[in-house]
């Protein structure tokens, strides 16, 4: 059990120093919104039209940004042997890490997220549901970026191998958070797109584990 | 806690390369081995065989005294690499606390681990500021920390000072007098008694 807070305590204080910790996704987040009025033109009627959406899809880019080097920088410097040689499964630790990126980068992504939706001009009573549908597409990012992280390790050129198998993976989820959204402004049902996004997301936190592990012993030999 | 470790007509390919075949030798309780070869000869390779990372071509590594092979690895093993396994954006405190409590010691085990490494005063520091040597001993600090008993080192000399080397010599005897087994790849001969086994060639 101390063995599992001390590697919770250590992955949230690594994500939270690496490349700027929250403050780059949600900057990354920020400076969409800002520049997105300008390319679309600033009538209010087709920004708010797609306010919600290009939220979202910002939201997915910003998640992936902190992940490339999620595994990197342990192997690089032979801290995967040491979490490979403790006392839980490689699995746990994928786990952990993928966690304690969806809470450092995540969940403040997921506070953000509505803000500059309304911003953009989406309805403020929209907000919940983006708060939710950003928190529960966040873990789905965490994981599937972290797989993509672990896959990419040992190979050179791995950040354009991570952009390459992660983003059929996001597709599922950005279409069903955005249909979750898009039926709620429009009042159509939205609740089924929601359902289908914690599924999703419940699925990638529970197999990716099984894959970031393999992918790491398979580096590590 | 491991009482003995087989090593039995080991081999190891990397790729196409056959690093070494038919490899066998037998540690026990109070033993220390030294792998010695050439470089590229394969010394890390069997320590990584040893420790459940490289999958050997043919043979086998047994650990007496442990339920089966992986909880030796996971509950009885201390593998220190070349490669020193800190993060250089964290405190050297911060590490050692970490990595006492990820193989079971806790923080005050480690701090006192350090003082014995003499690095107690290098402890506030991040890791990046250390030289190579501090770095070295900062990541023993976890071998003294956590009671283990079969220590798996890469060349743990190397980027140490004579001062050092002594030091860690009295800890392997230590650890040795109290059953342990010490398996390490060197160049320099070890400052305390050990076998020697050639590896490759």
């Amino acid at each position: 059990m101390s063995a599992l807070w001390a590697l919770v305590e250590r992955e949230i204080s690594l994500a939270w120093g690496r490349g700027g910790g929250p403050l780059l996704a949600v900057g990354f987040l920020a400076a969409v919104t800002t520049l997105a009025p300008l390319a679309l033109g600033p009538a209010p009627g087709p920004l708010a039209a797609v306010a919600a959406g290009v939220t979202w899809v910002a939201l997915a880019l910003a998640s992936l940004l902190a992940l490339e080097r999620l595994f990197e920088r342990d192997f690089e410097d032979g801290a995967l042997d040491l979490l490979a040689l403790g006392p839980l499964p490689l699995e746990i630790v994928a786990a952990v890490k993928c966690l304690a990126q969806w809470l450092v980068n995540g969940a403040p992504l997921a506070l953000a997220a509505p803000i500059a939706a309304i911003a953009l001009g989406a309805p403020v009573r929209a907000a919940l549901l983006i708060i939710a549908v950003s928190a529960l597409g966040g873990i789905a990012f965490a994981f599937l970026g972290g797989t993509g992280a672990a896959l990419a390790l040992a190979s050179r050129r791995g950040g354009l191998l991570v952009a390459v198998i992660v983003l059929p993976l996001l597709i599922p989820p950005v279409i069903f958070g955005g249909a979750a959204i898009g039926g709620f402004e429009q009042g159509l049902p939205w609740l089924s797109g929601l359902a289908l996004l914690g599924a999703y997301a419940l699925a990638a936190a529970a197999l990716a584990p099984f894959a970031m592990a393999g992918a790491c012993r398979n580096a590590l030999s | 806690m491991i009482t003995a470790l087989d090593v039995c007509g080991l081999s190891v390919q990397r790729g196409e390369r056959v690093l070494f075949r038919d490899l066998s030798f037998r540690a026990r309780a109070g033993e220390a081995v030294a792998l010695v070869g050439a470089n590229g000869a394969g010394k890390t390779s069997l320590l990584r065989a040893v420790a459940g990372f490289i999958t050997p071509a043919a043979g086998r590594v047994s650990f007496e005294g442990a339920r089966d092979a992986d909880e030796a690895r996971r509950a009885h093993c201390h593998l220190l690499g070349h490669l020193d396994g800190l993060k250089t954006s964290r405190s050297a405190r911060e590490e050692v606390v970490f990595q006492a409590r990820w193989v079971g010691a806790d923080a005050a085990r480690a701090l006192a681990a350090a003082r014995r490494l003499g690095v107690e005063r290098q402890l506030d520091l991040d890791v990046r500021r250390l030289s190579a040597g501090q770095r070295r001993r900062i990541a023993l600090v976890r071998l003294i920390a956590a009671e283990r008993s079969l220590w798996l080192l890469d060349e743990p000399l190397a980027p140490l000072d004579l001062a050092a080397r002594a030091l860690v010599g009295k800890l392997m005897s230590e650890h040795l007098g109290r059953g342990g087994l010490i398996l390490a790849a060197v160049h320099d001969p070890l400052p305390i008694a050990a076998r020697t086994v050639q590896v490759g060639a």
